[in-house]
């Protein structure tokens, strides 16, 4: 379909100005606010690309990206290589055991190895913090973190914010309500810093045992004031979920359990599922969003996890779309993603 | 007969007392004399000129990592006391955490051993507190005593179990010998690699909480007092173990303490922000246990060892490879190596006024010689003293001397210390070992 391929794009004016600044893309602290607009703007490109019968284009045909991943996942690795793929890069997944794969040394020979043989970005996840930072300072190729541990998942947290943005427009000031296992969440620590930088007001709410330390105002000093993003911390969830904007569900693994978090999944359910019932403390017209993978009947009733105000099909669609902007930005490239190239 | 004169320096010397212009006069490797120009009146000698310095006791540091043997490419027993003798540092004692692990007769003695062989200043040794360090059952402290080490510790980790704790502190009573404990409960630390708090949450990193540390500091003081034993807490991190501690001392416990030059300057900031709050990093370098704190205990700390409740400076010198280091954060090994830094970071102490220069150099001479009684060993006798008769270890420091800290010059092997780039005011000019110049600078003025 060379008419696909090469009708330009009319529909959506280019970015005036292109704030860009980054080689990897490791978290969302250090992104400004023109960037993340920058981001979500090229990701409505994206995503109209993405919507076209044929959803192919050539924008990143000789770009190599490779998928690192050192702990298992699907729909962040499907989604990688949809994005790449969409935009005729070629793709390749590796799935990296941890357990050949235990020293620092070898994650450098790694993504060394990776960029001798010309790969331009590297998406990778791993299960422990910083681990992409390792990354990044020794190799030149792009360094994508598609989650670290508990620390960081930025892509994920840009699908979120263009979720969001696409529903209810500007963020500021709305109240957005993340509820479960923040002390163990990537999604929760970037999403925190990305609705920071776009003004919204963030709450976060789980049990005693599952919210990290120095996020209330007071536990860190006044020079540090900044280091966090600022958020409201709750742990009774009818009380967070009040006049919320946008409730985000997060995941919450059995494995708390038996660490002693948690008395039971029962009981968590009981105090922190979010319900029809909870949400109608909500506002009416609130958007319900997860991560995902979603247990259904833990931290997110079934009836909710589909109901109406559920948009989590949509961020899923849309993951692909904002990843998709991510790699060409990070591809340095400068031609309209979706059209004048010629094939 | 050999004689070394020290001219015109300015002469502290906390054990006796003694702040003021003075020449120094070292006899075939002891004091000899001291007072406003006894250097002239010796016909023959080797002249140092030491006019606007400061002439001190050689330090004396209870806790340093040497990794030999076992650990020879993290450091040996050759440069890690070359490091020492550049630091200013003329007696370390030797923690056992090597492999083998210091726990028997022939392990010591083959350190002695190699000691004697290459080593730049002197080295006593710490035997294991448990067998093989792993906390099941008591090393033979009759038999390490014997070889001659002068205290007991599984630093690295601490004795967790209760009961073993206190038949360690209680059979130490029989040979006086110090038990030095690594505080800090492993149950509340595990997978734990840095301290709990905003910068843990913002890295995503679990955390090592500060009462993982004082939990096992109150415990252990009352295992102690129950013992009539003497508890000697290694690294002291936390505000709240400072009053566990000073509590105790009040009590009329026999609980002696260390700090270290980083626990009293850095905090946990350190491991993610090397400028600004706006990115952050994983700094393995500033990875060491017990953690960095916080700046409310960094203060505490400072006040506690002005005061005394804190009886010394300790380096937890611990130096690793860059294999160590260059890895995941939560891979990579805990500690920091600090011989060479280390007067440099204790005087921020004395230039921020928080401690005076006497007070400094007693927590880094007297101050551990008689926390631990080495002062009354035979062959130590008037050790981190310049008392006559006593060691001709001597060092020269100045107080103001700016320098940068570039770790590719260190002579330890370790190069793994966040402060390289920075700026410390306050450097050692000359370490003298038993009367012999073991580290001398430009500034070293022959006469």
């Amino acid at each position: 379909m060379t008419t696909e391929l090469t009708r330009p794009v009319t529909s959506q004016p280019a970015p005036v100005s292109v704030e860009w600044h980054h080689e990897h893309i490791l978290d969302l602290d250090d992104f400004s606010v023109a960037e993340i607009e920058t981001v979500l703007s090229l990701a409505d490109r994206m995503r109209e690309v993405l919507d076209r019968r044929i959803a192919r284009v050539p924008a990143l045909r000789g770009y190599t990206i490779v998928n690192l991943f050192f702990e298992a996942s699907t729909r962040t690795r499907a989604s990688f290589e949809l994005a790449g793929k969409v935009l005729g890069a070629d793709v390749l997944s590796v799935t990296a055991s941890t357990s050949s794969v235990t020293k620092g040394e070898s994650l450098i020979d790694t993504v060394r190895t990776l960029r001798a043989m010309r790969t331009d970005a590297i998406v990778m996840r791993h299960s422990m913090s910083g681990a992409p930072y390792l990354a990044a300072e020794h190799t030149d190729a792009s360094i994508i973190n598609a989650g670290d541990g508990s620390h960081a998942h930025p892509t994920q947290a840009l699908l979120d914010l263009y979720t969001m943005r696409s529903r209810v427009g500007d963020l500021r000031g709305k109240r957005v309500v993340m509820v479960g296992d923040i002390a163990h969440s990537r999604v929760a620590r970037s999403d925190m810093w990305g609705l920071a930088a776009m003004g919204a007001d963030v709450v976060v709410c789980g049990p005693p045992t599952l919210l990290p330390r120095g996020l209330r105002p007071g536990d860190r000093p006044a020079h540090a004031e900044s280091a966090m993003p600022p958020v409201t911390v709750e742990t009774d969830i009818d009380r967070a979920l009040e006049g919320a904007d946008v409730v985000m569900a997060l995941r919450l693994q059995s494995e708390r359990q038996d660490n002693g978090l948690l008395p039971s999944l029962h009981e968590y359910s009981q105090l922190y599922q979010v319900t029809q019932e909870r949400l109608k403390r909500a506002k009416p017209n609130h958007l319900l969003m997860h991560p995902g993978p979603k247990n259904e009947g833990v931290e997110i009733a079934s009836t909710v996890a589909s109901g109406r105000n559920s948009i989590i099909e949509e961020q899923v669609t849309n993951g692909v779309a904002v990843r998709m902007a991510l790699l060409y930005l990070l591809s340095g490239r400068t031609e309209a993603p979706g059209g004048e190239a010629r094939s | 007969m050999s004689t070394l004169a020290i001219h015109n320096g300015r002469v502290i010397d906390p054990a006796l007392g003694r702040d003021g212009i003075a020449d120094v006069v070292i006899v075939d490797g002891r004091i000899a004399r001291v007072g406003p120009d006894e250097g002239s009146m010796v016909v023959e000698a080797e002249r140092i000129d030491a006019t606007g310095l400061i002439v001190a006791p050689g330090f004396i540091d209870l806790h340093t990592h040497l990794r030999e043997p076992g650990f020879e490419h993290k450091e040996t027993i050759a440069t890690g006391t070359l490091a020492a003798a550049r630091g200013g540092y003329t007696t370390v004692c030797a923690m056992p955490n090597t492999q083998p692990p210091l726990d028997s007769r022939a392990a010591v003695e083959s350190v002695l051993r190699e000691a004697e062989n290459s080593a730049i200043v002197r080295v006593l040794p710490i035997g294991t507190i448990t067998r093989g360090r792993a906390g099941k059952e008591l090393s033979p402290a009759g038999e390490l005593v014997a070889s001659g080490v002068v205290a007991l510790s599984d630093d690295g980790d601490a004795v967790a179990d209760p009961s073993l704790m206190r038949h360690a502190l209680e059979y130490s009573t029989r040979f006086g010998l110090p038990i030095a404990q690594h505080c800090e409960d492993p149950s509340l630390v595990a997978g734990g690699h840095m301290h709990e708090g905003w910068v843990a949450t913002r890295l995503g990193l679990r955390g090592r909480p500060a009462s993982a540390e004082e939990t096992f500091v109150a415990r252990d003081i009352a295992l102690a007092e129950l013992a009539g034993a003497h508890l000697h807490i290694c690294h002291v991190s936390t505000a709240g173990s400072v009053a566990l501690i000073a509590a105790a001392r009040a009590r009329g416990a026999r609980v002696t303490a260390e700090v270290t030059p980083h626990h009293l300057t850095l905090t946990h900031e350190e491991v993610a922000f090397a400028e600004d709050f706006k990115s952050a990093r994983y700094i393995t370098n500033a990875k060491v246990n017990p953690p960095l704190r916080e700046e409310t205990d960094l203060l505490a700390l400072g006040i506690a060892l002005r005061d005394g409740v804190i009886d010394c400076i300790a380096t937890d010198h611990a130096p690793h490879s860059v294999g160590d280091k260059e890895i995941e954060f939560d891979l990579a090994s805990p500690g920091l190596t600090m011989l060479e830094t280390s007067f440099g970071l204790c005087m921020k102490l004395v230039h921020d006024g928080t401690l005076s220069l006497p007070t400094l150099i007693e927590r880094l001479t007297i101050g551990p010689a008689r926390a631990w009684g080495l002062d009354a060993r035979p062959g130590l006798e008037g050790i981190g003293t310049l008392a006559p008769g006593a060691l001709g270890d001597v060092v020269l420091l100045d107080p103001n001397a700016a320098w940068t800290v570039d770790p590719s010059t260190f002579a330890s092997k370790g190069h793994n210390t966040p402060l390289g780039g920075r700026e410390l005011r306050g450097r050692v000019v000359a370490t003298i070992f038993g009367g012999r110049l073991v580290h001398e600078t430009d500034r070293v003025v022959a006469l």
